[in-house]
């Protein structure tokens, strides 16, 4: 385990990764690591405007992490209940911007649903995005969040590029959802 | 009534909703993971002061931050405000939003295509979040 300390620092050093957290996510950690990105961005980034966006898809990528997990993780032994959600949470900074990645497991039955809640999203051009945003808004109904389903509008509009995701099996019940949010500097 | 004063914390907004003045007002953060909770006494709030409002009301929003989660939560208030509005009163929504904040602006250009109340939107250099 010991030499893979320096495997783990050269991979998160080659892929300019700025942040990077693995675990369990209480709301106390996530209002933490919000913290953490505020502070990070206030020194690397000059651009008040680019701050906030980076800053708004951590905190709505952080909340879809909290909410939509299926609260296992994965030890030598297999699956383990957590009673917390677990994920893990990277934000990367490159020459043409920031990257937002995050990943957790979730049930496989919510998995079309959500995947069909991407490809509507990645399905719009940015106006059509505010528009769908005002009519989700204004349905009047709430999701388990309270967003009801803003959520990867709001991420797709403030990011301006496709969303990029993918699904992972991982046995009959749970499947592993990793999603990258870019953001332009 | 009572006025409802709740101090800002980094997740929730400072709260000052006042019936003898008709002056409310969010101000700060609104990004935590359970709006409704936070939302509901205020919602309520505006209810019963919807019953016997002031003449005039006006509502300060002034945000640097708010999550999705809350978005429907703000609607609601607006919502709420309609009625007050609908009785005859004067209700005027000022939004503000900070100089290089055009998605602020946008997001209170949304609301104000939803509901039905007169918003001003406000530049400003900063939001105060001394509260936080």
């Amino acid at each position: 385990m010991l030499d893979r300390v320096f495997d783990l620092y050269d991979t998160l050093e080659k892929q300019r990764i700025m942040l990077s957290f693995k675990g369990i996510l209480s709301p106390e950690l996530v209002t933490a690591l919000l913290g953490l990105v505020e502070r990070k961005m206030e020194a690397i980034e000059a651009d008040p405007r680019i701050r906030k966006r980076v800053f708004n898809v951590v905190m709505e990528c952080l909340q879809n992490l909290y909410h939509h997990n299926a609260r296992i993780g994965l030890n030598e032994n297999g699956e383990v209940k957590n009673d917390e959600p677990q994920g893990v949470v990277m934000i990367a900074h490159g020459e043409r911007g920031y990257s937002v990645l995050t990943g957790n497991f979730m049930a496989n039955g919510e998995v079309e649903g959500l995947k069909s809640q991407l490809d509507r999203v990645n399905g719009c051009e940015p106006e059509q995005l505010r528009d769908l945003y005002k009519e989700t808004l204004n349905d009047g109904r709430y999701g388990k969040a309270g967003g009801g389903g803003l959520g990867l509008i709001d991420i797709a509009r403030k990011s301006g590029h496709k969303l990029e995701y993918g699904f992972v099996p991982l046995d009959e019940d749970n499947a592993f959802f990793s999603l990258n949010v870019n953001v332009n500097a | 009534m009572a006025a409802i004063l709740l101090e800002g914390t980094p997740k929730t907004p400072t709260v000052s909703f006042d019936d003898n003045s008709g002056l409310l007002e969010l101000k700060g953060r609104s990004i935590p993971e359970n709006s409704i909770e936070f939302y509901k006494p205020l919602i309520d709030w505006i209810d019963r002061y919807a019953r016997d409002p002031k003449p005039k009301t006006t509502l300060h929003m002034q945000l640097e931050y708010f999550n999705t989660s809350s978005s429907k939560c703000i609607l609601d208030v607006f919502k709420k405000l309609e009625l007050v509005r609908t009785t005859g009163n004067e209700v005027t929504v000022l939004w503000h939003y900070e100089a290089d904040d055009e998605d602020m602006l946008e997001a209170g250009e949304d609301y104000q295509a939803i509901i039905n109340l007169p918003f001003k939107m406000i530049q400003i250099e900063e939001v105060d979040n001394s509260g936080a």
